[in-house]
């Protein structure tokens, strides 16, 4: 374990690993995105309340799942950063930060596309778009402040900071929010959390959830392997990389 | 490995902007030392101080004090080490006294006589002056008064000689000379040449 | 003689900011200016209706604690990050967090607590329900060393950079979220005739968790923000 955890840490290894696995990982995003979109759009059946409308949730639901665990993972790297000071952890956290930020921006326009013909309104102060707005907040924080610090080791431990301060936030923001939701009740409760759901409807939604976990894992691979090359241009691997 | 060093490096590195300022850094500080490093602009000077007293990290290496890395002596070192840095590091609104009261607080525990160690810097009757009235000689030389308040074994400064005039740089290597004397240790950048016995400072050119 | 205790450092550090403060008397009052004005400007542009001002008086009193608090923040590291003796308290026989928690009481004794004077007195021109007063004046008394605890990390990561202020709003409004619902919602609730004791506790739970952490996120900010 410790090994595989150093191996993974020393950038040459992660460029080289990475490369190999994007080809397998795109291909298997694509076979679940796919089968994911088909069974969600075309077999799960409608629902009896909402119609047809309700099918948004094979990508809302799937992003704002994706939204929290990315900064959940960005938090596990900033742990990673101030007590190892590890560079990889720096490159992760901060590569995850985007495509966190992207999820979370998916999840709030699928969820106001979704309001409009729940609600009659693209937006209303529901808890879960709330929450998600916030969210995106602390994306966009994260991010601003990463990029306003040229120093870049630098900046890594700053929204390694962060990152951990906003990760315990979270659950509380995330209960504030509900709690003052249900103070004042909004037009509508959200029907997204059913109690009990088909296992045709479900299938699709987890479906989507793998496409969406192997998606983001492809993309910050790629992200993390332009940032290596960036950081370490005037590095030996590099190169070496690029004379042969 | 000498056992009798107070401060050494071991293997330190240091890297800005992908840039290697410095590597492999070895030294050893006995008491008694002075350590001279002389450079370019932006060869590494105040990022080696800077390491040396625990602000910045190394890239890679360590800071040894009495044989233990900084990080774990924690306080133990933080007593005995004094930094005067580009800045003063003193509050325009208090008075000469209260600021190296201050410094002394922070500290290890002393009960030198403030009045004294002005007197030592010719800054005497300023005491209950707030910096903001001193000149930009007398507050380098407030600046430089708090290494003898804190009466701290290590001195680490930053071009301490800035806007002195020639009697003050005189005076302050005097000072420097007693405290090597008493077994201090002393790691400066300069750009001004100190006049001292050649056998005692150690120079180190990161330039080159 | 023995070094300083950690309530001595802590007393040090607190009766020398405060001594600052005082001498710069003129600054005090702006942040309290700042509340005010913002407050002003509410009647002014959605009417002065009473009821209306009575029902939307909590939001408008949290929305502006919140912003005048965000603004003073600066202040709380900023001279001592410019004339090097944030340097010479990183580099104290001390431990930072206790250090930094001396600052940030400071910075709220002089900040935060004259809001707290001033508030009873806003209340009362907007019509706030004079039953809710008591809990107006409890939230702001928890309320905002929270603000202060969580804006220092904020304050502590971005005091090196040439435009910190705009950033710092992105960083720290955010986490102001939870303070600004249950506070709002106490008084709220206390102006209906409601009991507010699940907020308030809600709010103390907040602050204790704040106490306990902040002061080691800020000195971490610190150091590297020095580095």
């Amino acid at each position: 374990m410790w090994k595989w955890f150093h191996q993974w840490g020393s950038p040459p290894h992660f460029y080289r690993r990475a490369g190999k696995w994007l080809p397998w990982l795109g291909g298997l995003f694509a076979v679940f995105f796919i089968s994911g979109l088909v069974d969600g759009l075309v077999f799960a059946p409608a629902d009896y309340q909402q119609g047809e409308s309700y099918r948004i949730i094979y990508v809302h639901v799937p992003a704002a799942w994706m939204s929290m665990f990315i900064y959940m993972v960005m938090a596990v790297c900033g742990i990673i950063v101030l007590v190892w000071r590890m560079k990889m952890a720096e490159i992760v956290l901060i590569s995850s930060a985007p495509i966190g930020a992207s999820f979370t921006f998916l999840a709030l326009v699928t969820g106001s596309l979704w309001g409009k013909p729940m609600w009659g309104t693209y937006w209303v102060w529901d808890a879960r778009l709330t929450s998600e707005l916030i969210l995106l907040f602390l994306y966009l924080g994260v991010i601003g402040l990463y990029g306003a610090i040229d120093e870049k080791r630098m900046a890594g431990r700053a929204v390694a900071i962060l990152a951990i301060v906003g990760a315990v936030n979270i659950p509380i923001i995330h209960f504030s929010v509900e709690w003052w939701n249900s103070l004042h009740q909004g037009p509508t409760v959200t029907k997204f959390d059913k109690p009990s759901i088909h296992w045709s409807m479900l299938l699709p939604l987890l479906l989507m959830a793998v496409a969406f976990q192997i998606y983001y894992v492809w993309a910050l691979f790629l992200k993390v392997r332009a940032e290596l090359l960036q950081r370490e241009r005037n590095s030996r691997w590099v190169e070496e990389l690029f004379r042969s | 490995m000498s056992t009798s060093a107070l401060l050494q490096t071991r293997d330190l590195a240091c890297v800005k902007d992908d840039r290697v300022l410095f590597e492999g850094l070895d030294l050893d500080l006995e008491p008694g030392r002075i350590l001279l490093v002389e450079g370019r602009n932006g060869s590494g000077k105040t990022s080696l101080l800077r390491i040396l007293t625990g602000l910045s990290l190394p890239e890679s290496g360590e800071v040894l004090w009495q044989g233990v890395p900084i990080g774990e002596a924690g306080p133990e070192y933080y007593e005995q080490v004094t930094y005067v840095g580009h800045h003063d590091g003193l509050k325009r609104d208090l008075t000469a006294l209260e600021n190296l009261r201050l410094a002394q607080a922070m500290g290890k525990p002393s009960d030198l006589d403030l009045d004294q160690v002005l007197e030592r810097v010719n800054l005497y009757r300023f005491g209950d002056n707030f910096v903001s009235t001193l000149s930009a000689g007398q507050k380098r030389r407030l600046a430089l008064a708090r290494l003898i308040a804190t009466e701290a074994q290590v001195w680490i400064m930053d071009e301490p000689f800035t806007s002195l005039d020639k009697a003050s740089m005189a005076l302050f290597q005097e000072l420097f000379e007693q405290h090597l004397q008493q077994g201090g240790v002393i790691v400066l950048t300069s750009h001004h040449d100190i006049e001292m016995p050649d056998q005692d400072v150690l120079r180190l050119d990161l330039s080159a | 003689m023995k070094r300083l205790s950690l309530s001595q450092a802590f007393a040090f550090i607190l009766r020398r900011d405060l001594l600052i403060a005082l001498r710069n008397r003129s600054e005090l009052a702006n942040p309290l200016l700042f509340f005010v004005l913002v407050i002003t400007l509410f009647p002014l542009a959605v009417g002065a209706e009473p009821n209306l001002l009575a029902r939307i008086a909590p939001g408008i009193i949290w929305v502006a604690a919140l912003l005048s608090s965000m603004l003073s923040l600066d202040a709380m590291f900023r001279s001592d990050f410019e004339d090097g003796t944030l340097e010479q308290m990183l580099l104290s026989a001390h431990p930072v967090p206790v250090l930094v928690l001396a600052k940030v009481t400071a910075h709220w004794l002089v900040t935060g607590l004259p809001l707290l004077l001033i508030s009873p007195l806003l209340a009362m021109m907007l019509g706030l329900d004079e039953g809710a007063y008591g809990i107006l004046l409890l939230t702001v008394l928890i309320g905002t060393p929270i603000l202060s605890l969580i804006g220092a990390i904020g304050v502590a990561l971005t005091i090196g950079l040439r435009k910190g202020g705009i950033i710092l709003s992105l960083l720290v409004l955010p986490l102001y979220v939870p303070v600004l619902i249950f506070a709002a919602s106490a008084v709220d609730m206390a102006s209906g005739g409601l009991s507010a004791m699940p907020q308030i506790s809600m709010m103390l739970a907040f602050l204790f968790l704040s106490l306990s952490l902040s002061p080691w996120a800020t000195a971490a900010a610190l150091r590297m923000s020095m580095s």
